[in-house]
């Protein structure tokens, strides 16, 4: 029997068992006193508050804790259960600081609902309360503080750090009347393993968690995260023209609420006072500010003496899809060339070719919360609590759920915590790693043969390739012992269904597309892709990366990854655009920088990009740069990048414009214009398109950014039914190709997107990284990222807070290769590879293995990419970021 | 000896943290559970460092400070207290220099206090490590210390 008739308070109800009295009263609004009870959290009652009475059962029941059963007659009230509950508040109150109206919560207190409720008899209250030492507030993070007089024991916080977040920073220490909440040691949280999610201060229901510099807004607007492609959904509150609060969207099915630190009190970037807000002009070597037409009237003389393959376009990954759509049909109809690429180049460009190639896609799979139903998460290659912290989230709730989980990385990241196996392969091993598995499957029968079967091929010349990968072999290129290759495929292949995730440690190769192939070859081995929860997933990392692709800021495809050398497709935008255009591929990042410098590329336009610092081998860049005639950088702020331009226009950030982004699961969410722009900074669709006017172009003539996504609809198939007013509240994921279509939860359902329908396996060898270490450079580099920080840091860095969490490069360098050197921890040491010296600090860590030490690439102090190597994938173009040798020198301080 | 070796004697099991607490500290020569030794049997639990500091701190036998080589723990409970355990106290602080919960500068004594050690009819009482004697009143407490180097 599902349902059990009860009844509370004299009223009868009918309701679904499995929930809690508490629950239950709740959802039919009848109130029950708590204070340690919150929706998210598994219930503890430890407050007491929730106390009722059950009819023939002795004595008080905690509500919290008890399921419904059919027939219970329960009360919420008697004389005992008032008495019980008054008792209990005042001990509570008894070591609690009077002080409402200096408190941040007052009003929104949990302990003042209840209080008015139970009612607390002062007398008594007076006799009880002690006087307890005042503990000083731990001020110690910069964006909360923990006021442990105000701290009522709930235990929420506690419990949230380990349910929630699984980050286990806070527990109760000590005892009787000195307990408090702790770290461990009792230490400031600023120096415990506390992330700064700010999860535990959202859900404190008194005072004694509360967020610093954050002001009640007068009105809250939903948009959407900039920082990576997760695309939270967050209620940024807005006073005065400034963001002043970020609160995530409990209903989001992305997020489900929860943010990550640059999500919670990333934001302040917005309002900070070196954002650009006048065009620049550089006359005699300085900046000077001009208005816009000056600014607009040169930029459009200029281009239109480069027009063809004398110009170059950079677009963005961090701009809405209208935006991308604009500047690349700007590049294309007006400047009469495909050469327009974006960072996505740097990033997961292997990922497109190699998915198109297997599977037809290369988007992700599956959609995000399909993860916490996985049986097998394999996560390759991706550093997922740091650059991805929701989807963190996810894999952490799916481990709580039984999943398990594999983690291969040559480093032991953070997500080793959750990893029932740890793979630790040796950078750039990634296709040695994945062929010995599939060895394994093949060899113990775990392959899923009716998979194969029915829906692959090229099957036969796939097995052929596996020879090569005996597992003696595979442990001595890899490093990790043989048994653990055989103990993971055995969990990937059988505990289904098993979800796989990876990102840029799998595709920053100069064999990238090689490794996508492994990975798209092991999910059809095991017929672990097409399904529910179950599939091949590419996690983006910039908030709009996915959206960049898909509108077409890529060389050889229009949005919608319809082909440029496609005559059809030519043709249909042709008549569109009533414009010719060009029928050859344009050139990639990594190429427009060779034919810069090559004097081939005149002119360069740049949205929203900052390669100085992201572009493998910078001081190649520089020198690029340098020979510009040419060079427009469109932007927020001065970023390191924008030194070397010509004309430096201001744009709006996310928060000052309408549009959408599209996240990594494939959705398309609506961004809203949340405060006025400083200055005379204009939303980047209309610079492109008032360039695009003055240079004769037609077509460029909207009003809003709907406008845009209106002609998007027409000329993208897979965006063909994404309206504003379907995505007002949820996103819809392509393909979505007409208004009735309710988006695709999961790709290759029954039939692949690929053309025929079939997944195809590729053949492999093992192709060693470009750069490996000798005598002279005996190191491996490779690059990871930090939570705190995003890509080049020009927003996060701009963010007090993150930057006081996180203020330096740091050297990951492993006891073993410190001692060798005789390096002191937090010592300065010189970098040095083939391209450049950097300067950094040394963390000497067991995170990394023998042999590789590691850099990310936020700080322009240490540009970590004067060191990397631009040897490049010849089929996506990637260059190997993730690989190279260097040599660490101690500095002589003599 | 190694913490490696404490911990094979106890299977990695919650209902063992307290055994192993107690092992790893006494096995520490300065007699306390440094955070190193909290780390290591947080690992080898699979449990929190958090989590673990918190049952540490709970218990008043496990101490976070350096001890010194010989503990005291001087009854306090109330018939050691009607028996004049506060003039023991005050005694013993003298004698040694250090106040209760401090360590003497030589390493050799920490002075704590403690709930009934059970042995009453000898009232007021203490334990030194494993010692307990009784009857304090009417001892030469140089004679009793000197016992222990």
């Amino acid at each position: 029997m599902e349902n059990a008739n009860i009844m509370i308070d004299g009223i009868n109800l009918i309701v679904k068992r499995g929930k809690t009295i508490l629950d239950i009263a709740t959802e039919n609004g009848i109130y029950i006193p708590n204070l340690c009870h919150h929706p998210d959290l598994v219930p503890s009652g430890n407050c007491r508050m929730c106390m009722v009475e059950v009819e023939g059962m002795r004595g008080q029941i905690i509500a919290c804790k008890t399921p419904v059963e059919d027939g219970m007659i329960i009360r919420t009230e008697s004389q005992e259960i008032s008495l019980i509950r008054q008792t209990t508040l005042e001990l509570i109150h008894a070591n609690h600081t009077q002080d409402c109206t200096n408190c941040y919560k007052n009003n929104q207190c949990k302990l003042q609902e209840v209080t008015a409720y139970v009612g607390v008899d002062e007398k008594r209250l007076n006799s009880l309360r002690r006087t307890k030492p005042i503990i000083e507030e731990d001020e110690s993070n910069p964006f909360f503080t923990l006021d442990h007089n105000k701290c009522i024991m709930c235990g929420i916080c506690i419990r949230t750090c380990d349910e929630v977040q699984g980050t286990n920073a806070l527990d109760y220490g000590y005892r009787g009347f000195e307990t408090v909440v702790s770290t461990f040691g009792n230490r400031p949280i600023k120096e415990s393993v506390c992330e700064s999610c700010g999860e535990c201060v959202v859900r404190c229901p008194v005072g004694a968690l509360y967020p610093k510099e954050e002001k009640l807004p007068t009105r809250e607007i939903k948009s959407i995260c900039v920082y990576c492609g997760i695309g939270c959904n967050i209620y940024f509150g807005i006073r005065d023209n400034k963001l002043v609060s970020a609160k995530g969207d409990g209903d989001s099915i992305v997020n489900k609420g929860r943010l990550c630190v640059k999500g919670r009190f990333g934001y302040k970037f917005v309002n900070h006072p070196e954002r650009l807000t006048k065009p620049l002009i550089k006359k005699n070597a300085e900046f000077v500010e001009v208005d816009w037409e000056e600014a607009l009237d040169l930029v459009a003389k200029k281009f239109a003496s480069s027009k063809g393959e004398k110009f170059a376009t950079l677009s963005s990954a961090k701009i809405p899809n209208e935006d991308n759509y604009v500047i690349q049909k700007f590049t294309r109809a007006v400047m009469g060339t495909n050469t327009i690429d974006h960072c996505a180049r740097l990033c997961h460009a292997p990922t497109v070719a190699g998915l198109v190639q297997s599977f037809g896609s290369g988007a992700m799979t599956n959609s995000i919360d399909e993860f916490t139903n996985a049986s097998t998460i394999f996560s390759i290659g991706s550093n997922t609590t740091a650059a991805h912290p929701i989807i963190g989230l996810h894999i952490k709730e799916a481990k709580r759920r039984g999943a398990k989980i594999i983690v291969a990385n040559p480093k032991e990241i953070d997500l080793c915590r959750f990893a029932d196996i740890h793979l630790q392969q040796l950078p750039g091993t990634d296709v040695v790693l994945l062929m010995g598995m599939m060895k394994v499957v093949v060899d113990e029968n775990l392959e899923d043969s009716e998979f194969i079967k029915e829906r692959c091929e090229n099957y036969d010349e796939f097995i052929k390739s596996l020879n090569e990968f005996d597992l003696d072999t595979c442990e001595k290129i890899t490093r990790v012992p043989k048994e653990k290759i055989i103990e993971a495929a055995r969990l990937y292949a059988t505990n289904k269904p098993s979800s796989l995730i990876f990102a840029m440690g799998i595709t920053q190769h100069s064999h990238g597309t090689d490794n996508v192939l492994a990975i798209s070859n092991l999910a059809q081995l095991t017929g672990s892709v097409g399904k529910e929860s179950s599939g091949v997933n590419p996690l983006r990392g910039q908030n709009n990366v996915q959206g960049a692709c898909d509108l077409g800021a890529l060389p050889n495809v229009y949005p919608g990854y319809q082909k440029v050398t496609a005559p059809e497709v030519q043709e249909k935008f042709e008549k569109y655009w009533e414009v010719k255009l060009n029928p050859d591929n344009g050139l990639t990042h990594t190429e427009i920088f060779d034919q810069i410098e090559k004097g081939q590329i005149k002119s360069l336009y740049q949205v929203g990009e900052n390669p100085v610092l992201s572009e493998a081998d910078a001081n190649h860049v520089k020198k690029a740069l340098d020979k510009l005639d040419f060079f427009v950088v469109q932007d927020i702020f001065f970023t390191e990048t924008a030194k070397y331009a010509d004309v430096i226009l201001p744009a709006t950030s996310f928060a000052e414009k309408d549009g959408t982004f599209t996240n990594t699961e494939r959705r398309v969410q609506r961004v809203r214009k949340l405060v006025e722009s400083p200055g005379e900074a204009k939303d980047d669709w209309w610079i492109t398109c008032e360039i695009a006017k003055r240079l004769g172009g037609s077509g460029f003539k909207y009003n809003t950014a709907e406008d845009i996504m209106n002609e998007i609809n027409e000329v993208t198939p897979i965006y063909g039914g994404i309206k504003y007013n379907r995505i007002d509240e949820v996103g819809l994921q392509w393909p979505c190709p007409d208004e009735n279509h309710p988006g695709t939860k999961f790709l290759h359902k029954d039939r692949f997107s690929r053309q025929g329908g079939k997944g195809k396996f590729f053949p492999l060898t093992y192709k060693a990284s470009v750069e490996l270490p000798d005598k002279e450079y005996p190191l491996i580099l490779t690059t990871d990222r930090s939570l705190y920080h995003f890509h080049t840091s020009t927003m996060s860095r701009r963010v007090k807070g993150l930057e006081s969490l996180n203020k330096e490069e740091l050297l990951l360098i492993n006891p073993w290769d410190a001692n060798q050197m005789n390096l002191k921890n937090g010592e300065f040491v010189t970098v040095k590879s083939r391209r450049g010296t950097v300067r950094v600090k040394t963390n000497i860590t067991e995170i990394c293995p023998k042999g590789v030490v590691s850099l990310t690439f936020h700080f322009h102090e240490t540009p970590t990419n004067e060191l990397t190597i631009c040897a490049i994938d010849p089929v996506s173009k990637i260059p190997e970021t993730k690989v190279c040798a260097i040599k660490v020198e101690k500095i002589d301080h003599k | 000896m190694e913490r490696s070796e404490i911990l094979k004697q106890f299977e990695p099991a919650n209902e063992n943290m307290l055994n192993i607490l107690h092992a790893l500290q006494n096995n520490n020569s300065q007699n306390y559970l440094s955070e190193e030794d909290l780390k290591i049997a947080a690992n080898y639990l699979n449990t929190t460092y958090s989590h673990i500091y918190g049952v540490a701190t709970y218990y008043t036998m496990f101490s976070l400070k350096p001890r010194g080589k010989y503990i005291i723990r001087v009854c306090n409970s109330p018939v050691c207290y009607m028996e004049n355990s506060t003039k023991v106290i005050e005694k013993i602080k003298e004698f040694l220099s250090i106040e209760v919960g401090e360590t003497t500068d030589d390493k050799r004594f920490t002075l704590e206090l403690s709930e009934c050690l059970g042995r009453c009819g000898k009232a007021p009482g203490m334990m030194i490590n494993e010692d307990v004697i009784g009857n304090l009143d009417t001892v030469d407490f140089k004679s009793i210390f000197d016992n222990y180097n």
